[in-house]
Formats: C-alpha cells, sequence, structure tokens
C-alpha cells in the first residue's frame, strides 16, 4: 500500500440508510447540520435539531451543498503549476510527487529564511488547532487567519477593554428590548442560528436601531433606520456615550463596580454632543436624544451589536472599542437581554479537548508581522495578514518564502489583486489547499485538494457559549475525487519534513480520541448526536463574581496595552471629506445566497444569485446622467475597470456608491462564476496596506472609486 | 382548493431564498426550474421608514385548475384525498400546455428531463408523515404548513402582542 493512500474511502459506501452529523461547509460559519446518506450518497442535508437554536434550518448555500458535491469543477487531483504563475498551465500529479514538491520548497526556503520563512493562512474557526499545529510543528510563528479582512479591529478592541476577543460576547436577543446594529447585516450576512433568534425576538417586540449608509434587508426589518455618512460611526459613538452619561441613562452600580477610567472617558466625550456630531454622520441632534431617552427606560435590555466583519475604516477599532463602552454602560454583560459572556469547558467545570498544539514545541520567535511583540495592540494567534505581504516585497523584517492558502482565497478577500500578486511572486513556494478552484489556488504553484466536507472529517471542535459544546464533522460520503483530508495532508507534509511526532496519527478516531482524552466524551458520544453540551443550561455569572480577563479585572477605559503601543484609548474623531462629482466612497457586502467568491459557481446559487449592481443616490447620479438601470463604468485608480447596471436609490447615502462582493471570478474552469460581474477588491486600488493601526484591519470602505455612464458600444464621437 | 394551507409570514421572512433551494434539492432538480419563488420588491417609503415586500410563490393547488384542464395527457393530475395538484411524469411529454394555461406561471420546465415538474407540497415527504422541504428548513420559521384552519396564524397572534406591548417614545408601527 502507497504511503499516501487515502485514509477515508473505507466503510462509508455501504448500503442502506443513515444518518450522519457534520458541520455545514459551505460557507465560514459552520453550521451544526444532519447528512442523510442512502446507499453511500447525500440524499438530505438539514440543520442539526439536536441543537435547538437551529433546528432544522438551513440556509440556501447549506442546502447548495448537494449541487456542490455533485460537481465536477473542481480540483480533483493534485497539480502542479508548469507555466508562469497564474498562466493556467498545470499537470496532474500523483499525491507523492505534489508532496514531495512542497517538501523540497520548503526545505529551500528553511535553507534561505529559516523556519520562520514559511506562513500558513485559513479562515479562523474552530478547526483552527489542526493548522496552528501544522505552522507550530514547522518551527514558524506565523500563522494567520482571515481577519485583517473580517473580524479583526472588533477582537483587538475587544481584547483592549474586556481581555477577551467580542468573539465571546453572545446577544440575547431573546430578553432583550433594544439592539442597536452598526452595519451587521445579519439577515443577509447570515448566520442561521443568529438570523433565526433575531427574527423570532422581532416578532416578541425586541426594537432594532439599524445603522449604514445603505437600507439593507435588516434596515427594512427595523424600527429605527439611521442612514449616516460613510465611516462615521466612531462620531456617532461619541455622541452617543455623551448623551448617555449627560442624561445619565447608564447603570451607575455596574460601572463603579466594573468599570476603570471613567475620568478619561468623561474627558474624551466632553464636546461630542449631537449638535457636534450631526454634521460629521447625518444623524440629526433631535433624534439622537429621542434614541438615548428611549434605550434609558430599556437597560439593561439594550444591547449594542459589537459586530464581525469591522474591516471598514481607520478608525474602526475605536468604534467597537465605544460600543464595547456602550454595552458597559448599559450594564448589559451577564445580564438577561443583554451580553452573554461566553464559556469555556473549565468554566462549567469541564475539560477542554487536548489541544494538538501541546505536542509541537514552543516558536520563540517573533512573528513577521509583529504581532504580540513590536505591535502589542494586535493579537498574535490571529496577526495580520497585509503585513506577511509587506514583507514578501520588503524583505523586513525578515524574508518569507513559502506560504500555504488553506480553504482561504486573500487574492479575492483582500484589497488591490496586483498588488498582492507583486508580493506573492516573492515566495519560493505558494500551495492552495482547497476544495474548490479559488483566485488564489489559480495563482499558486501546487494545488492540494481537499476533501470536502461531506467526504473527510476534521478535528474535533470545541465551541464556547453559553453553554460550551464539542462538535463533530464526521465523513459521510466517500470522495468522489483524488482527494484528501486535511489532517492528512498536514501529516505527510510533516513527515516529509522529518516531523513525525506531533501528527502521528493513522486514523481520524485515533486523532479525535487524543483530543478527548479526560474530557468524559467519547467518539461515540459524538457520533449519536453531533454536538455535546458541556452543561445542562446556561451559567450566568454572579455579579459579584463577575471579573474580567484584564490587568485589572475590570472593563478598562485605558488600556495600558494601547498606551504601551503609543496609542491613545479614545482619539479624537478624524472628519471625513465627502466625495464630489463623480467620486464616492465604495461600500460592499453579500446576499444571504452568497459566501464571498465561493458561491457564485455553485449551479443552484448562481442562478438565484443578484444580478450585480450599483447602488447610487438620484441627486448624485443625475448630475451624471445616469438614469436607473443605465450601464455604467467604475474604476478605482488602477487599471481595472468594471462595467455593471446602475440602481438609482434614495436608500444610498449620496457619498457612497454599493456592489456585492464575491463577483469577477476568472479561473477558467469554473465556468459558470467566469466573467460574472465586476470585482470589488480590484476597485481597492492601493488598499492592500492601509490599515487600521490600532486594529489591524484593513481600511476597505475608505475605498473612493469614480462613476461615470458606460460608453455606448459602437457609439461615435 | 387542496386541503392544505402554505403559509407565508411575510413579516418573518427575510428573502434568504433557502426555501427554493430545499425545494430543488428534494426534487433533485438542477439550474432551471423553480417550483417555488420568493419575489422581492423594494426598498420603498414606508412612512420614513426602508421597507421591502417579499411575496413567496408556489404552487396554490387550485380547486379547478388550469393546468388540469390544459394538459392532453393526464400527467398534471389532482389527487383525490387532498386535492394536490401534481405531475405524474411518467405521462408528461413536455407540450408545456400546462405553462401556458397557469395564470401564475406555476409549473416549470425541466431541461433535464424536457418535462414539466411544479410544486406537489412535497407530497413524498407528507406521504412519510413529513412537512415540504420548504418548510421542513426555513431559516425564520416563516413558512407553515398543514391542514386549513387546523394551523395557527402568526399574524393574529402577533397583533394580540403587539397591542399589548406599547414601546416607549410612542413611535409604534403595526405589525
Amino acid at each position: 500500500m502507497s504511503s499516501t493512500m487515502a485514509p477515508n474511502v473505507r466503510g462509508v459506501g455501504t448500503p442502506g440508510k443513515r444518518t450522519v452529523y457534520s458541520l455545514c461547509g459551505m460557507c465560514a460559519v459552520r453550521c451544526p447540520m444532519e447528512v442523510t446518506v442512502q446507499d453511500g450518497k447525500v440524499a438530505w442535508l438539514q440543520g442539526n435539531t439536536h441543537d435547538a437554536a437551529i433546528g432544522a434550518s438551513l440556509c440556501a448555500k447549506g442546502a447548495a451543498g448537494i449541487a456542490f458535491e455533485n460537481d465536477d469543477q473542481r480540483p480533483q487531483t493534485p497539480l502542479i503549476r508548469t507555466g508562469p504563475r497564474g498562466g493556467g498551465q498545470w499537470r496532474r500529479a500523483s499525491w507523492d510527487e505534489a508532496l514531495d514538491t512542497i517538501a523540497d520548497k520548503l526545505k529551500e526556503t528553511v535553507a534561505a529564511f529559516g523556519p520562520r520563512g514559511i506562513a500558513l493562512s485559513d479562515r479562523g474557526g474552530p478547526f483552527t488547532d489542526l493548522t496552528r499545529t501544522f505552522v507550530q510543528a514547522l518551527g514558524s510563528p506565523n500563522y494567520f487567519n482571515h481577519d485583517v479582512t473580517c473580524a479583526g479591529n472588533g477582537h483587538n478592541a475587544g481584547v483592549s477593554i474586556y481581555g477577551f476577543g467580542n468573539e465571546a460576547l453572545i446577544p440575547d436577543m431573546g430578553n432583550a428590548k433594544h439592539l442597536v446594529l452598526y452595519g451587521r447585516n445579519l439577515t443577509e450576512s447570515l448566520m442561521v442560528k443568529e438570523a433565526k433568534a433575531f427574527m423570532a425576538a422581532v416578532a416578541g417586540g425586541m426594537r432594532v436601531t439599524y445603522i449604514d449608509p445603505r437600507a439593507s434587508v435588516t434596515a427594512c426589518k427595523a424600527h429605527r433606520y439611521w442612514q449616516v455618512r460613510p465611516n462615521s460611526d466612531y462620531a456617532l459613538n461619541l455622541a452617543l456615550i455623551h448623551e448617555v452619561l449627560k442624561q445619565e441613562a447608564y447603570d451607575q452600580d455596574f460601572v463603579e463596580r466594573f468599570v476603570t477610567g471613567m475620568d478619561a472617558l468623561r474627558a474624551a466625550v466632553k464636546d461630542t454632543t449631537p449638535e457636534w456630531q450631526e454634521p460629521h454622520t447625518g444623524v440629526p441632534a433631535a433624534q439622537l436624544r429621542a434614541f438615548v431617552t428611549e434605550i434609558a427606560g430599556q437597560r439593561p435590555r439594550v444591547i449594542f451589536h459589537p459586530g464581525w466583519f469591522t474591516a471598514r475604516h481607520k478608525q474602526s477599532f475605536y468604534v467597537t472599542r465605544t460600543t464595547l463602552i456602550l454595552n458597559a454602560l448599559m450594564g448589559n454583560l451577564e445580564a438577561p437581554g443583554g451580553l452573554v459572556i461566553a464559556k469555556v469547558a473549565e468554566q462549567v467545570g469541564r475539560k477542554s479537548l487536548k489541544p494538538l498544539a501541546a505536542r509541537a514545541p514552543k516558536v520563540e520567535e517573533p512573528r513577521v508581522d509583529g504581532a504580540g511583540g513590536a505591535r502589542p495592540q494586535w493579537d498574535p494567534h490571529s496577526g495580520a495578514l497585509h503585513q506577511l505581504f509587506a514583507a514578501l516585497e520588503s524583505g523586513k523584517p525578515y524574508g518569507m518564502g513559502a506560504y500555504f492558502a488553506y480553504r482561504h482565497d486573500p487574492i479575492t478577500a483582500l484589497p488591490d489583486t496586483e498588488a498582492l500578486k507583486r508580493a506573492l511572486d516573492q515566495l519560493k513556494l505558494l500551495v492552495s489547499i482547497d476544495v474548490r478552484y479559488s483566485e488564489t489556488g489559480w495563482y499558486s504553484d501546487v494545488i492540494l485538494p481537499e476533501s470536502t466536507y461531506l467526504e473527510r472529517a476534521n478535528i474535533l471542535a470545541q465551541l464556547p457559549g453559553p453553554v460550551p459544546v464539542f462538535a463533530m464533522r464526521d465523513q459521510a460520503i466517500a470522495p468522489r475525487f483524488d482527494s484528501r483530508p486535511a489532517w492528512w495532508i498536514f501529516r505527510e507534509i510533516l513527515h516529509r519534513m522529518d516531523i513525525k511526532e506531533v501528527l502521528d496519527f493513522e486514523t481520524i478516531e485515533e486523532l479525535w480520541s487524543y483530543q478527548l482524552e479526560g474530557t468524559g466524551v467519547t467518539v461515540a458520544d459524538l457520533r449519536e448526536t453531533g454536538i455535546v453540551r458541556l452543561a445542562d443550561a446556561p451559567k450566568v455569572t454572579p455579579r459579584d463574581q463577575l471579573r474580567f480577563p484584564t490587568p485589572s479585572g475590570k472593563i478598562e477605559i485605558e488600556s495600558d496595552r494601547l498606551k504601551s503601543a503609543g496609542l491613545s484609548s479614545l482619539p479624537p474623531y478624524e472628519p471625513k471629506q465627502a466625495p464630489t462629482g463623480d467620486r464616492f466612497n465604495l461600500l460592499f457586502s453579500k446576499t444571504a445566497t452568497l459566501a464571498h467568491g465561493q458561491s457564485l459557481n455553485n449551479p443552484l446559487l448562481g442562478e438565484i444569485a443578484p444580478e450585480q449592481c450599483l447602488w447610487i443616490h438620484p441627486d448624485r447620479a443625475a448630475p451624471l446622467g445616469i438614469r436607473d438601470g443605465d450601464e455604467v463604468e467604475i474604476s478605482g485608480g488602477g487599471n481595472y475597470v468594471g462595467r455593471l447596471k446602475a440602481k438609482v436609490t434614495p436608500w444610498i447615502h449620496r457619498e457612497v456608491v454599493f456592489m456585492l462582493h464575491g463577483y469577477g471570478a476568472t479561473v477558467p474552469l469554473a465556468t459558470r462564476a467566469l466573467g460574472v460581474g465586476v470585482a470589488d477588491q480590484r476597485l481597492q486600488h492601493g488598499k492592500l496596506y492601509d490599515f487600521d493601526p490600532a486594529g489591524g484591519g484593513c481600511a476597505l470602505t475608505e475605498t473612493l472609486v469614480r462613476v461615470q455612464p458606460a460608453a455606448k458600444q459602437g457609439a461615435t464621437a | 382548493m387542496s386541503i392544505y394551507i402554505l403559509r407565508h409570514d411575510e413579516a418573518n421572512c427575510i428573502a434568504c431564498h433557502a426555501c427554493e433551494v430545499h425545494c430543488k434539492t428534494n426534487k433533485q432538480l438542477g439550474p432551471g426550474p423553480a417550483p417555488c419563488k420568493i419575489i422581492s420588491t423594494g426598498p420603498i417609503d414606508v412612512g420614513g421608514q426602508p421597507r421591502m415586500r417579499f411575496v413567496f410563490m408556489p404552487c396554490f393547488h387550485c380547486e379547478e385548475p388550469w393546468c388540469v384542464k390544459a394538459c392532453p395527457t393526464g400527467a398534471m393530475q389532482k389527487r383525490e384525498k387532498d386535492g394536490i395538484v401534481h405531475v405524474q411524469s411518467a405521462l408528461c411529454v413536455g407540450c408545456k400546455s400546462c405553462i401556458a394555461a397557469c395564470p401564475w406561471g406555476t409549473p416549470q420546465w425541466d431541461p433535464a428531463t424536457n418535462k414539466a415538474v411544479k410544486c406537489d407540497y412535497c407530497m413524498d415527504r407528507l406521504d412519510a408523515g413529513l412537512q415540504p422541504a420548504c418548510v421542513t428548513k426555513c431559516v425564520t420559521g416563516c413558512l407553515s404548513f398543514g391542514v386549513a384552519n387546523e394551523v395557527p396564524d402568526p399574524r393574529r397572534e402577533r397583533y394580540a402582542r403587539y397591542l399589548f406591548a406599547e414601546p416607549p417614545g410612542g413611535a409604534r408601527e403595526a405589525p
């Protein structure tokens, strides 16, 4: 038997009907799911009914998992590039050859730059123990998640004030009286459980205030919609805090016991009155006052949603920071209708999964992006990926030679494709490990086809929450092509680098048993229900035991960590100039049927994806001669020019145009998505190294574009 | 009409289009036919707030279905016991008369089989004691199904709650 035989082909094609528990893989939310397998084929997918929060529900993307599985337009064997990078010339390779090629290039990289010259990025989530362990075992500190284009600013803001990232805050919408959303478009940037809880809470009488330059579907479900100027939400928050303090609309007892730095807060918002913010945000001062009066009667059951995607502008970090201050002022932490702090196993008297990372020696090298070192404000567990590319171009602070993009497509996710490709050109080795043809895959040296989420098992996941759980993605069916699961791929690469012990598991069951050691939970338990709850009921921390993992044990409005980075804890608002003429800020988002660049090539999702159009306000469209339905040209300053139809509507701010993200793909083998629509990331020209210095997140919504009517085909001058 | 009602509670819908894909995967349909469809319009201004309309279009399962009358082969049928209008695929010759006859454009053309296909409330699932695919997996639970008059109408309950819960500030809106 060859050493590279697939470990996931046995025992899954048996006749008859069975139920397999899994976690959906059609977007990064990874909803708990049950798979009905009939004679070795997927017959039905639905939510895992053992998790009451989701029930049988599944979104369009989740349901389209069957179409994805049956699609041939995905990598079917390892591929090795034969022409120039991005040239689209490949040859099929055996796993042995592909893995040997990778190991040779890794050895070259280590010889030139040391082990620290190897990097990997993924999309975060519950399975990163594997990817982190792989990078650590190689001797590199340079693991990255995707957070510079997602939650990084918010996460780091959370750490600076509460001592943990804001992903550990779970809104208790079912008991809330008012939810405030800063562009958190939770009916379209869809997480099934969250959307379900939201709509149930709205039906039950929860009030919703939605803040966004564009009226999304979520705005249409809200009771109050503020069409703010782009990137002005920090000014809004400073004024909200001013008014909350002025009206004494805050929980004085909570603040006295659990918050430090109130004097600094009062000083920072002394002059940020409702009138002061009005020209910055466009929100009438009287409306802001009325809002504060309303929530004064509703607290502590008022939630200011800390958001997920916060890679917006260069003060986004402070937007989340002040949002978290507003929650503290409401006194809503660990209170019904407020923010529940997610618990890990140990907090409910149980034991966490045993980390794979414990099997690899610690790496003491500083990170290439400075996270946790020269940049103490950035969490070294997630890093800041654009700084990998900066290092590739400059060779500083040290040289990098190899990069694994694991189920991550930085060329679609990060701004300015041309700049990014220039950086990637410096690599000795670029590997894409994926279930589909991504833009990054097409630019890489080796594509390793991972088995799909239905064809593979993952390492076990542990999800902190009101009740922490362990979750299993078990293998449902045999792989259709010559693909492998990630744990096996990383093990095989390590073996070729003579690192044998760290991932030395023969089967996924053996690996799971290691993870479960001492937890009191068995593989059989997880196979039975997919999800194992580690407590019977949510545990609410009694007020006298509430402590935050900060140096003072309290919520810290002034942060020493920020001070040590030379950053203010609450800087003044930086006013934004309004773009005029044919210039606009470019905003982007998705719909409930789209997951970034992943969905358009799916036969069932592509057909229901909306035609991409450019939202533009009538008052700005008219002087440019643009009418509803006209074709327009949009450019971001680089060579790339997009053409799409205008949607002229007052439900977008005058300073902004908007389009959907995930379009404009260029991979020829993904024929259904090829050339459909415009790639907003290619309009974000010059933005690759433009980021919020405090949070590290990209400043994507600061992108300025030019819009003009498209030149008529065949028109004469 | 069939004895059933497939109710769409628009206020609780987010136009996520999951119902369309749930339906298609149960019928093993590829691109093209859409036995049910969510049609969105807006946003428009309603009392100063942005509002969208979401209209759910499955089959109405008419009492005297135009499609059944138009079908020359007897493939389009109304089931005796519960009034479900469905296509018996083996009898369908793909003439598209049903598609032309239906006032709402409900029957769909399946290019994979060259036959008509339509919403049949997932008869296969009903007969197995289950709910239609779209209802079973709806994200928000805005779709409900059952024998007419036996399933509670969420709108009445919501209206009652609305009368009871007067929000502060007086700015309230009909549900």
